[in-house]
């Protein structure tokens, strides 16, 4: 089968871009959209131009790394599925198909499709962790969790953390990225100890890296790749206010106190 | 070079805390004093650059996707594990040691593996303390599943993702350390060579991937977590950016390299589809404890799947293998694969494939059972293959997987290399000649948690803190080779792109140094890296420049290193003369055609050192033994059939 491209290439963060018009021909239907972009960028290589950057590694659906908007939609028109696990047989013989970064304003573009998706590490290491030490700890049967329980927090902690909810968004927002984080740990008895702290710290992050706030539009649900519910926001929503609704912080750090 | 395993002398199950009890101790207010680099940020990496960061170490650590989290430990799917026996079915650390080193068919080092296995249990604690939400029961407490080559349930599992839950437990533990700022954390950052000051590694030279920029780090100790080599195979289920070139520049500085013959090739893997296949997907083993794996009897036939009835059916595993039918491990379900297809029974696109068919198991157990079980792997398979697998058999197929070789590491886990130490899947420890499965994130784990950071102590402590920074001459030097070399990758300008290149020296090891492997095969593989290594240097076309993200050349600088390694593969495949776990030499099999170990001439590791030459023409590698000792498990012959 054949394809027209259009692709955005732009040579670093402080050029502007362009779309520019490819052909690539020979795709078969079990090829997968990556593979199309590696077939391509075979062909540009061999006229010695440069070839298209983009990220992707485990090509499996799990890492995160690839990220592409094809035709205006995070990871395509599969649903359920990164850019990697997308086939070509989605799309029909000659067709066009536009493929873009990620547009966010925290994700600035470092080379055609691929951006800077750091801020997202950063709301993490604002309090996504239980804080534990490596060494003993209790047998985790002395502390028995409801399966139900247990699935949600999987199913929150299914996040790949590839942003495809903050590219889908017409905000830009992190809701669904973070909440996913907090409700993950939160749901969870080890995690209560921080839960509320978590949510206010991490909440804090994510607007400080300049992510939109929510407006319900549920895309960010639509285009997750692991089909993460926005129930999550609802949950961080109430976890950040009884958070905000005053807590004694004037007594953390006096436990260490000599 | 000398190999001391320094396994200590001890009765095996007091080895490791005797050993623990002794090494010597950096005390908290001299660990500021000591910069440790970390690079890789996969289980091994972020394990132990957590564990050491919250000891109170400086650590500057290293990954070369946007995001520690994205490390290929990611992509594990089933599970880990752990002599709890909580199934109550006979399970101890004794059990798992045994069935670890009769998978690994006697080439790996007791020691090590009794202390895997005796760490094992502590690793899930530690897991779940840090919210790793693994699978439970109704009751709530943990639940196991049954995986290849052992007769217990022992392994802990999320769903077809407990790598990816273990890994973010590990990243939540390393994000928790850079935000208190006791470690640096460098994305997009590729290690491109070791520095060695006065015989000890001192530090590296890295490239941002962004910028270009080359840039030196010191540190009183260095730290591979690196992972394994199977991209050397071109197609395999690792991600496309694992590469050997941490390990392999490391072994250009004086780290020998152990068994780098063995690699696992797995057997549930979706077959090939076309020419541009880029990597092949593992589905997890998990999937044989419920598909029953067969090939229709008569070679070619063509009929669909579901039209041949049961008699036509060849369940080639359970006939051969009646104990452990379709759960036996790895290499022989991979083996036995690769056999019937050449013999003609192979189903799909050029016959290399077998079918794992549910249909049994959903009429025995229900849809809901098996659908709670794999959901998510069907689904899957679904999406690559186009086809359902609830109402046609998956077709599978082996693929390279897993690096059982690696840097050789002592007891301590460090390497010929003063300093240097290697953790994870970079290092050759545990798994001998063949990894069970669920048991690379145990290792990984295991490593990163809890051996690491105890055993790093005692080197340290042997040495002044901080004497060494960049300024010191050696770095200079290896900067100005690392750049050197960057400029003579892109000013070849050739007519071959590393992508081309890097498929043909994959076809050339599966079919010289893959599933089996043969004297002559492997000579002629041989000659054939030794040309293809001077199409690499004289017809190679990187585009773009060194000053900009150019994954073109991130790509060359790997193969590069690929084409060396791969000539030191084939040699030690050609070296070790008997069959022996992932390692099958077509002169060393019995009558019934099963591997034929040759413990009297090959109960050894295979050390090689590197001596020296261009990267064109190689000095032969010079070969070191270590003895392998069999007290607390005498030597016997791998059997899975009685």
């Amino acid at each position: 089968m054949r394809y027209a491209l259009r692709v955005w290439r732009q040579e670093s963060a402080e050029v502007a871009g362009r779309f520019v018009r490819y052909e690539v021909d020979g795709i078969s239907a079990d090829t997968s959209f990556l593979e199309m972009m590696d077939a391509l960028n075979e062909s540009l290589a061999e006229r010695g131009e440069d070839p298209i950057a983009f990220d992707s590694d485990c090509r499996e659906g799990i890492c995160g790394m690839c990220s592409m908007m094809i035709d205006g939609q995070a990871h395509g028109p599969a649903t359920g599925a990164t850019t990697c696990q997308l086939y070509m047989r989605r799309f029909e013989d000659g067709a066009e198909i536009t493929v873009e970064p990620w547009r966010a304003r925290p994700f600035p573009v470092l080379r055609d499709l691929v951006v800077d998706r750091s801020a997202l590490d950063r709301i993490l290491q604002s309090g996504g962790y239980i804080a534990v030490h490596s060494g003993p700890k209790p047998d985790p049967n002395a502390m028995p969790i409801e399966p139900e329980t247990a699935e949600q927090a999987l199913d929150a902690a299914a996040c790949i953390g590839c942003g495809a909810c903050v590219a889908a968004c017409p905000n830009g927002a992190a809701m669904l990225f973070t909440a996913a984080k907090i409700s993950h740990l939160g749901l969870l008895p080890q995690g209560q100890a921080q839960r509320y702290e978590r949510a206010r710290e991490m909440v804090a992050t994510m607007e400080s890296e300049g992510f939109g706030s929510c407006r319900n539009y549920g895309e960010c649900e639509a285009a997750c790749p692991k089909e993460i519910g926005i129930q999550f926001i609802g949950r961080m929503n109430r976890d950040f206010l009884r958070a905000s609704l005053g807590m004694p912080r004037a007594r953390r750090g006096k436990m260490g106190a000599q | 070079m000398q190999l001391d395993s320094k396994a200590p002398e001890a009765p095996i199950e007091e080895m490791w805390t005797t050993h623990r009890e002794h090494l010597r101790l950096v005390g908290p207010h001299n660990r500021p004093k000591y910069r440790i680099l970390v690079v890789g940020t996969g289980l091994a990496g972020a394990s132990a650059a957590a564990s050491l960061g919250a000891m109170g170490y400086p650590v500057e650590c290293f990954c070369f996707q946007d995001s520690p989290r994205r490390a290929h430990s990611i992509a594990a799917q089933g599970g880990i594990n752990a002599a709890k026996d909580y199934r109550n079915d006979g399970d101890s650390v004794y059990r798992l040691f045994y069935d670890t080193q009769k998978g690994g068919d006697f080439r790996a080092r007791e020691a090590n593996v009794y202390r895997l296995a005796e760490l094992s249990a502590e690793i899930i604690d530690q897991a779940v303390a840090q919210g790793v939400p693994f699978a439970r029961e109704y009751g709530g407490l943990l639940a196991n599943r049954s995986f290849g080559g052992v007769l217990v349930e022992r392994t802990f599992y999320c769903r077809g993702e407990t790598g990816q839950q273990l890994l973010l437990g590990a990243c939540s533990a390393l994000a928790r350390e850079i935000s208190a700022g006791s470690v640096r954390m460098h994305t997009r950052t590729e290690l491109l060579d070791v520095v060695v000051v006065d015989g000890r590694a001192r530090g590296i030279v890295v490239r941002d991937l962004v910028s270009g920029r080359i840039q030196s780090f010191a540190g009183d100790a260095v730290v591979l977590a690196t992972g394994g080599y199977s991209n050397v195979f071109y197609l395999s289920t690792n991600a496309k950016g694992c590469n050997v070139t941490a390990t392999w520049r490391a072994h250009k500085r004086g780290a020998a390299f152990a068994n780098p013959c063995f690699s696992q090739i797995h057997p549930t893997c979706i077959p090939i589809s076309g020419e541009h296949q880029s990597k092949l997907t593992l589905m997890s083993e998990s999937l044989r404890n419920d598909g029953r794996i067969w090939v229709p009897k008569t070679p070619g036939d063509s009929r669909a799947p579901n039209d041949i009835p049961e008699d036509d059916r060849y369940y080639y595993l359970e006939e051969r293998y009646p104990r452990f039918g379709n759960l036996v491990p790895r290499d022989v379900a991979s083996r036995n694969a690769t056999d019937v297809c050449d013999g003609g029974r192979g189903v799909g696109p050029g016959g290399r494939g077998v079918y794992l068919d549910f249909r049994d198991a959903i009429s025995e157990h229900g849809a809901a059972t098996i659908e709670s079980r794999y959901e998510n792997l069907f689904e899957m398979y679904e999406r690559i293959t186009g086809e359902n697998p609830w109402k046609t058999p998956m077709r599978i197929y082996p693929a390279p997987h897993y690096a059982m070789g690696g840097l050789w590491v002592d007891y301590d886990l460090m390497t010929t290399l003063p300093g240097l130490f290697a953790v994870g899947e970079a290092n050759f420890s545990d798994h001998g000649a063949n990894r069970l499965g669920a048991s690379s994130l145990m290792q990984c784990l295991a490593d990163g948690y809890f051996i690491l950071p105890v055993t790093i102590g005692d080197y340290l402590s042997r040495h002044p803190a901080g004497d060494v920074d960049t300024d010191h001459a050696a770095f200079a030097d290896v900067e100005l080779e690392v750049r050197t070399r960057i400029e003579t990758l892109l000013g070849i300008q050739g007519d071959r792109t590393a992508h081309s290149l890097h498929g043909e020296l994959g076809r050339l090891m599966w079919n010289h140094c893959g599933i089996s492997r043969n004297a002559g095969g492997l000579q002629e593989g041989i000659a054939g890296i030794s040309e293809l290594r001077e199409a690499f240097w004289s017809r190679l076309r990187v585009t773009g420049n060194g000053r900009q993200l150019n994954q073109a050349l991130e790509h060359a600088g790997r193969l590069a290193d690929f084409l060396e390694f791969a000539e030191l593969m084939c040699l030690d495949a050609l070296e070790r003369d008997e069959s022996c776990g992932c390692h099958f030499r077509e002169e060393d099999q019995t009558s019934e055609g099963e591997a034929l170990r040759d413990d009297a001439h090959f109960a050894h590791v295979a050390a090689w050192e590197y001596t020296g030459g261009t990267p064109e023409r190689p000095e032969p590698p010079r070969l070191h033994k270590e003895p392998l000792d069999f007290h607390a498990l005498p030597l016997a012959q791998r059997n899975y059939k009685t």
